[in-house]
């Protein structure tokens, strides 16, 4: 009932707010859809599916009308396909909002996305191929009294699955304050300065209801523990460049939050993230370094996994597009870690020696995470630190457990008209605790990539070899060497074949199985549909800066993606 | 019951709006930021009068970075000959918007670069994933959209371009 007294208020305050009414205004959208059939398949692991069809599926409808917009998104999970936490089960309107700008105010009612600074302790966002989503119901306001100044205010609560926030105590409402001046834009005189200056600063509170909870102490005395009920935490940031060079820096820290994920110690977290940048006609370098110390922050505290993510720390690390390089990904570890990544990418020029007929592209990376130095403190209760600090740090040391390192090196070259390479190696030391498997043994691997693109008229072919050399094989995640092997064949733009192999050959315990998939589609304008059959591996699929762990599934997958 | 009347009535409410528009759609009012940190709205994208792209991309895509170079090998042609203009828009998020300049100054790419760190101007846009690209006319709306790359697009696009900027219809 509430939603629908929603929507008359959207279509009223649309009808209002625009002098020319409902109509005239701009509609737009888009829809996927995706349908799983998955049989059983025991050596690889793939489960049962009961349903024999799984299908996932959404759509967004937008109404513009000049400054006035409102929209809202259909999702349905009948029943969610693999991957997908079950608990998305169910179909309706989770995400719907209207939105107008008047003079220097901005008010949005209802959802909403937003990211203050870096994320470090304010990001709602989504990614719908993942099933993570944190949207915001509330309001927020954003107002630009004075060019180059921008006051955002927010409130409300996160989306989790399809729960009824409103209706609960137990999930936490977020409050939020973010203001950016950029100085370039406020001082009239620095509006063409070669040196461009911004600052921001922010702040995050959560009120969650709290019960006490009761420790049970070494001596088998009963300590009672009072949580706090009110959590801040606040960002400062900066962003300045000059010419060619650039930096860009955000501190956050953290109040007090005993919470699941840090094991309810009272000590205080902070993060900080520093990166610097050159950049030249064909020259780029870019440098990073991080420290997080007890930064996950969610506005529910009994929470873990990948839901009511209040912040956004990201790993610092290379997002690989290849599957053999993304085999071992990196995922922050939110409870300390230190971490820096250096990238630099340089072009030889054409009609250079090593630049050739058409130029030659050369990408470097490397990046290394490290735990930070954490002294524990005594305990109260008997094997954990529930109700103490913790742990103390000493800022700028290092800890000794390495968590992930790579070395990778990409070239990318035309050779002739036709016919494009790329290269890629990499050398990458991969530590299982990201996973969230601590204390085992390491992965070495050696990964080796070649992509050759070639133009047949209005055609193209492209082949691609892959090879992952390490001498690992146990448990679940290290599985020995593995080979993989992409023909695709695109025709006139529109249809697409492919087909994929991907070979455990070097699995030493297990067979040594083949995980081949056949694909065809179809693409025109803004519509596409495509359909695979075979094997798909268990193992982490990454999109858009997030990865999620998907479980082995073998069959019929098809989806269509479409927007006007 | 509730969820029914709701989801009849935002159907009945959409196609009553879909069937009421007349012309074409517009960029939406979405602040976007540059690459040294300048906030700008997507509407005042413009290129006098002249149509131009715009070309939703990331670092980690790679059909994406194929298609930005085989366009930025004629880019400087193209706008000679057409006055064409193209935005690149990255939609990295903070854990790889850091490199989107890195990537623009190694790769040489003479295109505007836009970073839409939240996916805000995506969402508006209806983009489900990346590469789309949009191609707008001289008076601001939207004329033609494509999703994916395929070798050889960027043909097809100059071929668009040119076509818009003649006024011809394309569909």
């Amino acid at each position: 009932m509430k939603r629908l007294i929603f929507f008359i208020s959207v279509l009223a305050i649309s009808v209002s707010a625009s002098a020319q009414g409902i109509f005239g205004g701009k509609v737009t959208g888009n829809f996927q859809m995706d349908v799983q059939a998955s049989k059983e398949d025991t050596v690889i692991g793939a489960a049962k599916v009961n349903e024999k069809m799984l299908m996932n599926a959404f759509g967004n409808i937008l109404y513009t009308n000049g400054d006035f917009s409102a929209g809202m998104r259909f999702e349905a999970y009948l029943n969610p396909i693999l991957g997908f936490d079950p608990q998305y089960k169910g179909a309706g309107v989770p995400y719907r909002f209207a939105s107008y700008k008047k003079d220097f105010l901005e008010v949005t009612l209802g959802n909403y996305y937003e990211q203050f600074g870096n994320g470090l302790i304010f990001r709602s966002y989504e990614e719908r191929n993942l099933g993570l989503d944190n949207a915001m119901d509330g309001i927020r306001v954003v107002a630009r009294p004075l060019e180059g100044i921008t006051i955002k205010g927010i409130v409300g609560k996160q989306r989790k699955y399809w729960e009824k926030v409103w209706e609960s105590d137990d999930f936490g409402l977020i409050r939020g304050a973010d203001a950016e001046i950029s100085l370039n834009s406020l001082i009239k005189g620095f509006n063409d300065s070669k040196a461009r200056l911004s600052f921001g600063g922010s702040f995050i509170s959560i009120y969650q209801k709290a019960d006490p909870r009761f420790i049970t102490a070494k001596d088998g005395s009963l300590y009672k523990m009072t949580l706090p009920e009110n959590i801040g935490a606040g960002a400062a940031r900066m962003l300045f460049s000059y010419e060619q060079w650039s930096l860009n820096a955000e501190y956050a820290r953290k109040g007090q939050d005993p919470n699941a994920v840090n094991g309810y110690i009272f000590k205080p977290g902070d993060a900080i993230f520093v990166s610097a940048g050159y950049s030249a006609k064909g020259l780029g370098i870019n440098l990073s370094a991080k420290r997080i110390d007890n930064m996950s922050f969610k506005s529910r505290r009994d929470e873990t996994g990948n839901m009511l993510n209040v912040n956004y720390l990201p790993a610092l690390t290379r997002q690989h597009a290849y599957s053999l390089f993304a085999m071992y990904p990196y995922s922050t570890q939110v409870n300390g870690e230190m971490g820096v990544q250096a990238d630099v990418m340089y072009k030889f020029k054409k009609n250079s020696i090593l630049g050739g007929k058409y130029g030659t592209e050369l990408k470097l990376n490397y990046s290394r995470s490290m735990s930070i130095d954490k002294t524990p403190v005594v305990q109260i209760a008997n094997g954990s630190f529930e109700g103490t600090d913790g742990y103390t740090s000493t800022y700028l040391s290092m800890g000794d457990e390495l968590y992930f390192e790579e070395y990778n090196l990409e070239i990318g070259k035309k050779v002739t008209k036709e016919l494009k390479l790329n290269l890629m190696y990499s050398y990458q030391t991969f530590n299982p605790i990201a996973f969230g498997h601590s204390g085992e043994e390491f992965v070495y691997a050696n990964i080796f990539a070649l992509d050759a693109t070639k133009k047949l008229a209005k055609n193209s072919l492209r082949a691609e070899l892959q090879l992952l050399l390490t001498e690992q094989n146990y448990g679940d995640w290290a599985k020995g060497s593995w080979v993989q092997g992409t023909l695709e064949y695109n025709i006139a733009g529109k249809w697409f074949i492919a087909a994929t192999d991907q070979w455990n050959y070097g699995n030493k315990y297990e067979e040594k199985v083949h995980y081949y998939n056949f694909a065809a589609g179809y693409n025109q304008g803004t519509n596409r549909i495509s359909i695979s059959y075979g094997k798909q591996r268990n193992g982490i699929i990454c999109i858009g800066g997030v990865c999620r762990e998907v479980p082995a599934s073998n069959g019929l997958f098809a989806t269509i993606t479409s927007s006007f | 019951m509730k969820k029914a009347i709701l989801f009849i009535f935002a159907v009945v409410l959409s196609c009553g709006m879909i069937f009421a528009q007349e012309g074409k759609a517009k960029l939406p009012n979405v602040s976007i930021k540059t690459l040294d940190g300048k906030t700008i709205k997507a509407s005042e994208f413009q290129n006098d009068g002249k149509p131009f792209a715009i070309c939703f991309w990331a670092t980690w895509c790679k059909p994406c970075i194929m298609e930005l170079n085989a366009m930025s090998e004629y880019y400087e042609q193209w706008q000679k000959e057409t006055g064409i203009k193209i935005y690149a828009v990255s939609i990295d998020d903070a854990r790889t918007s850091s490199k989107v300049k890195t990537v623009v100054s190694g790769s040489d790419w003479g295109f505007e670069v836009m970073i839409d760190q939240n996916s805000e101007l995506k969402r508006a846009l209806g983009v489900n994933n990346p590469p789309h690209t949009f191609v707008v006319n001289g008076n601001g709306e939207i004329v033609w959209q494509h999703v994916g790359y395929a070798p050889g697009d960027e043909n097809h696009l100059i071929e668009i371009l040119t076509k818009v900027s003649k006024g011809e219809e394309v569909k």
